[in-house]
């Protein structure tokens, strides 16, 4: 480790970097619009609420941070759910192209969102699922699944396989072996996941944007359009940002003990 | 070690048909369109490699590559060394390591278009605190006006934004170090350059292989972020291979064009990260400690 007289300064330099830009924006969401756009002030002259007020009073603002919520939700139930017993096969069994489906899987990460906008759109079009929450989670899981796959995956090469073949020979069935011995054991990697998963989905905006338009419509998405429908409206902007930033720091303190464990354990 | 057995095949099938749905479809449809000119909804001509040909003679598209491709080795120049010098510098447990944690992890949950939102105001001169500190310092600097201020402030974003990935990786590496290999090195009297070197360094490979090809494949597709601050510009200065791509896809109704462009782009993509993989891994077999 590097000494006391060293480390210190340096992690609080790089967290105040850090933190400035988020400040920033925090400051802004408190301003009035004539403040913001008139004067360079580093914090409110005139401390005011009605940025947020705007955003919690008006349907086409907080309707855009409940459709987040649920597709994220959505997208998040579903990539464990199926990565679940995909990472077990992975780690207890070897079977036909194994390695090369694992690395398969990998790469269905590199392929650039902006691929795969229009195909996305007009397959999605076709099936009747546009505009719907499923459509953008189902989209997000192209991402997601892989690396659930992985971080799972990891997880579970750290049970030994003597407590598979123990609850076996004890006359368990796979899937109640699976969830009612299998799943406690691996619980903290479960929440890491899920964590990333929630993560990846919720900070994507190009595949949400472009498959929801009303109905769906993503707070990422609303803040561009209000925006240039009002000229700019830099304080509701910000208080939008801001906001944006409350459930991932809440998820985050939640998970805060397991993270870096989950990715010293998982495949990663 | 493990059981050979062709049924775990069952196990993988829920993954299978929804990553088939999402990705394996849509990439067929890109296969689909990448050989034909499609002149309307049932007008179609099949035009075999033409596309292709046409993609790969476009200088816009070369430009626009190699700007990618200096963006995203900058990006690991400086994301990784600093990722695991902040790793190292974060304590190892407690309340502090707690919070060093969460307030780290910030960036890596505001939404993207969201944190282009934030640098495009924190970096103006005149009501951003950044652009006017600059401003103030005499250096004189304008993002939305200058090619290499707007390269820059994109660049300082990423390292902004994503830094906290590698640092995360790399503080769960060091996490993992058993107690033991310290005490060693504590008894040969080894320097601190010598622990890092041959203690930390080489357990590090497995997160530092996976944060390089992470930030490389993400920052090769980095798209909101740079359209949010710049729009691509001034000029064409910030306009990353996606942007480019989404141009031309949904601006100008190329499909044909777009989608050769596409499997070109994901191609380069899968070369890079196969060969970043490969050479990363012959590294560690050197040292085995």
């Amino acid at each position: 480790m590097m000494s006391k007289r060293l480390s210190t300064p340096i992690l609080l330099l790089y967290l105040l970097a850090s933190l400035l830009p988020i400040y920033w924006m925090l400051n802004m969401s408190l301003k009035t619009n004539e403040e913001i756009v008139g004067v360079m002030s580093m914090w409110p002259q005139t401390l005011t609420l009605d940025n947020f007020k705007t955003i919690f009073t008006d349907p086409s603002w907080y309707s855009g941070y409940i459709n987040s919520m649920i597709y994220v939700a959505i997208n998040t139930v579903l990539s464990v759910g199926v990565a679940l017993p995909a990472a077990y096969a992975f780690s207890r069994y070897s079977f036909l192209g194994d390695k090369h489906l694992f690395f398969w899987l990998l790469t269905n990460r590199m392929t650039p969102p902006a691929v795969f906008l229009l195909p996305f759109f007009q397959l999605y079009s076709t099936v009747g699922l546009m505009d719907t929450h499923l459509a953008v989670a189902l989209a997000h899981m192209v991402f997601n699944v892989p690396l659930a796959v992985w971080i799972l995956e990891g997880f579970m090469s750290g049970v030994p396989k003597e407590i598979d073949e123990t609850a076996y020979i004890d006359g368990y069935s796979f899937p109640k072996f699976f969830i009612r011995i299998f799943l406690p054991l691996i619980k903290s990697g479960v929440g890491v996941t899920a964590f990333f998963c929630f993560m990846f989905s919720w900070v994507e905006l190009l595949l949400a944007r472009t498959l929801t338009s009303v109905d769906a419509k993503p707070i990422a998405a609303v803040m561009t359009r209000t925006v240039s429908a009002a000229g700019m409206d830099w304080g509701v902007l910000a208080a939008a940002g801001i906001l944006t930033i409350v459930p991932g720091a809440l998820v985050i303190w939640f998970v805060r003990h397991y993270i870096a464990k989950g990715f010293a354990m998982g495949r990663v | 070690m493990k059981t050979y057995n062709n049924r775990a095949w069952f196990l993988i099938l829920p993954v299978l048909l929804t990553v088939a749905f999402s990705a394996i479809l849509p990439l067929m449809t890109i296969v689909n369109y990448s050989v034909q000119d499609i002149l309307g909804p049932t007008q179609k001509v099949f035009v075999g490699t033409e596309w292709f040909k046409d993609v790969m003679r476009d200088p816009e598209l070369h430009e626009a590559l190699l700007r990618q491709l200096l963006f995203s080795l900058s990006v690991l120049a400086i994301q990784i060394p600093l990722g695991i010098l902040i790793a190292l510098a974060m304590p190892a447990s407690g309340w502090k390591a707690s919070l060093s944690l969460v307030l780290i992890a910030l960036p890596l949950l505001i939404p993207w278009n969201v944190v282009g939102t934030i640098w495009q105001i924190f970096g103006r001169g005149d009501i951003g605190l950044l652009g006017y500190a600059i401003n103030r310092a005499g250096i004189d600097y304008n993002y939305t006006g200058d090619s290499l201020d707007a390269w820059t402030t994109v660049l300082a974003m990423d390292v902004w934004h994503w830094t906290p990935l590698v640092v995360l990786l790399c503080y769960a590496g060091l996490r993992a170090i058993p107690d033991a290999y310290y005490q060693a090195a504590k008894i040969d009297g080894a320097s601190r350059w010598a622990v890092f070197r041959f203690i930390q360094l080489p357990k590090l490979r497995n997160v530092l292989m996976i944060a390089v090809l992470l930030r490389f494949m993400d920052s090769f597709m980095i798209y909101t972020e740079p359209f949010v601050l710049t729009g691509g510009g001034p000029g064409n200065a910030t306009t990353f291979l996606s942007q480019y791509l989404t141009q031309k896809a949904v601006g100008q109704f190329d499909l044909g064009p777009a989608a050769a462009f596409s499997l070109i782009y994901f191609f380069i993509i899968l070369l890079f990260c196969f060969i970043l993989y490969n050479w990363m891994q012959r590294l560690g077999t050197g040292d085995k400690s």
